[in-house]
C-alpha cells in the first residue's frame, strides 16, 4: 500500500460533492446569463466544458456576445487579456499546489489535472496534510465538472423557456456568490477592504462616465483590478506566509 | 464569419489562455515565488476583479434597479453573516424573486 492510502480517487470523488452541488447551482445561472445574452446553448456548454471557471466566463460571454467579424481582432486581444487578469490567481494555486503533490505524479498527470484547478478544487486540495496523488485528484475534479458542464446546459436550455422574471432572478446569482467570496476574505484580512473599495470605485466610474463608459466591458475589468493590486502590492505587501491562503 | 463559430473560436481562444495559466506553474516551477511584490499583487487580484465585475453591474442584472437592490442587500448581508456562496447566491434570488412579487401588488 502506498503511503497515500487515504487520498483515494473514492475520497476524492466525496469530496468534490459538496463543490459539484455548489457548481450546478451556479452554471445552472451561468448558462441562463449566457443564453440571456444569445449564446447558443451549446457555445455555452463547450466555454463550460473547455474553461471550468466562473468569473472568466462570465467576463468572456460579455466579450463574445458582442464580438462580430468587424470587432473579432479587438475581441481576440480583450479575451486574452481579460482571461489573463481574470485567472491570474490559478497561477498562484498551481504553484502552491505543485509543491504538495507526491513524487509519483507524473509531467502526464500534471498536464491533465492541472485542467481542474479551480478555486473550491484547490481549497480543498491544498487543505490536505498528506501528499495529493492522481487518484485523488482526478476524484475531486471529476464531479464539480460535470456538475458545471450539465448546469450550464440546463441553464442555458431553460433559460429561453422560463419566465423572464426567473432567468432575471437568476441573473444575480453569479454576482451574488462574487461577494460571498470578497466579503468574508475582507472580514478575514482587512487589507483587502481599501484593494476592494477602489477596485469598486474605478468600475464605477468606467461605467457612469460618459467618455470612460465607452470603453469595452474587457478592458475595463483589466484596469480596475490591476490598478487596485498595484494599489494593495505597494501599500499593503502581504506577509511572507500570506500566499496560501489565497483562496477565493 | 458565422456568429457562432466566432463564439466557438474565442470560446476555445478563452480556454487556452485558462489552461496555460494553470498548466505553466503546475508543470514547470517547482520553486516559491519569491518576490513579495508579485505576490501581494497576485493575492489582492482575484478580489479586485470579483469587485469590479459585480460593482456596479449587479444593479442592473435583473432588469430592475429595485429588485436588484433587495438581492445585493441580503447577498452583503449573508456574506457578512458567513453563509457559504451556494446560500448567498440561492437568498439573493430568492430576495429578487420576492421583491418582484411585492411591486405586482402596487
Amino acid at each position: 500500500m502506498s503511503r497515500n492510502s487515504t487520498l483515494t480517487f473514492k475520497k476524492g470523488v466525496s469530496d468534490g460533492i459538496p463543490i459539484a452541488l455548489g457548481y450546478l447551482s451556479v452554471s445552472f445561472a451561468f448558462g441562463v446569463t449566457a443564453t440571456s445574452k444569445l449564446i447558443h446553448p451549446l457555445v455555452s456548454l463547450l466555454i463550460s466544458m473547455s474553461n471550468l471557471t466562473s468569473a472568466g466566463q462570465l467576463a468572456g460571454v460579455e466579450v463574445i456576445a458582442t464580438a462580430t467579424v468587424g470587432t473579432f481582432l479587438s475581441a481576440l486581444f480583450q479575451i486574452v487579456l481579460t482571461q489573463l487578469v481574470i485567472n491570474a490567481r490559478y497561477f498562484l494555486m498551481s504553484l502552491t499546489l505543485s509543491q504538495k503533490l507526491e513524487t509519483k505524479f507524473t509531467i502526464a498527470d500534471r498536464l491533465l489535472c492541472a485542467f481542474g484547478i479551480t478555486d473550491e478544487i484547490f481549497g480543498v486540495a491544498v487543505s490536505k496534510t498528506e501528499p495529493i496523488c492522481k487518484k485523488y485528484m482526478l476524484g475531486l475534479i471529476l464531479l464539480p465538472f460535470l456538475g458545471w458542464s450539465t448546469g450550464t446546459i440546463s441553464g442555458a436550455l431553460l433559460g429561453g423557456i422560463l419566465p423572464s422574471f426567473i432567468s432575471d432572478a437568476l441573473s444575480i446569482a453569479l454576482y451574488a456568490m462574487f461577494i460571498a467570496i470578497v466579503i468574508p476574505a475582507g472580514i478575514r484580512d482587512k487589507k483587502i477592504i481599501p484593494v476592494v473599495l477602489i477596485a469598486i470605485a474605478l468600475s464605477c466610474a468606467f461605467f457612469f462616465v460618459p467618455f470612460l463608459s465607452v470603453i469595452p466591458v474587457g478592458i475595463t475589468y483589466i484596469i480596475c483590478a490591476l490598478f487596485a493590486s498595484l494599489i494593495g502590492a505597494i501599500f499593503f505587501p502581504i506577509p511572507d506566509d500570506k500566499e496560501e491562503e489565497n483562496n477565493g | 464569419m458565422d456568429k457562432n463559430l466566432i463564439a466557438i473560436i474565442l470560446a476555445l481562444v478563452m480556454a487556452v489562455v485558462t489552461y496555460l495559466i494553470r498548466m505553466i506553474p503546475f508543470v514547470f516551477f517547482r520553486k516559491k515565488i519569491k518576490s513579495k511584490f508579485i505576490k501581494s499583487l497576485l493575492y489582492y487580484i482575484p478580489y479586485a476583479v470579483l469587485s469590479a465585475m459585480t460593482f456596479p453591474a449587479i444593479f442592473y442584472s435583473t432588469g430592475s434597479i429595485v429588485t436588484a437592490s433587495v438581492g445585493t442587500a441580503v447577498a452583503l448581508i449573508a456574506s457578512i453573516t458567513k453563509r457559504s456562496l451556494v446560500v448567498v447566491a440561492v437568498l439573493a434570488i430568492g430576495a429578487v424573486l420576492g421583491t418582484y412579487g411585492i411591486t405586482l401588488l402596487f
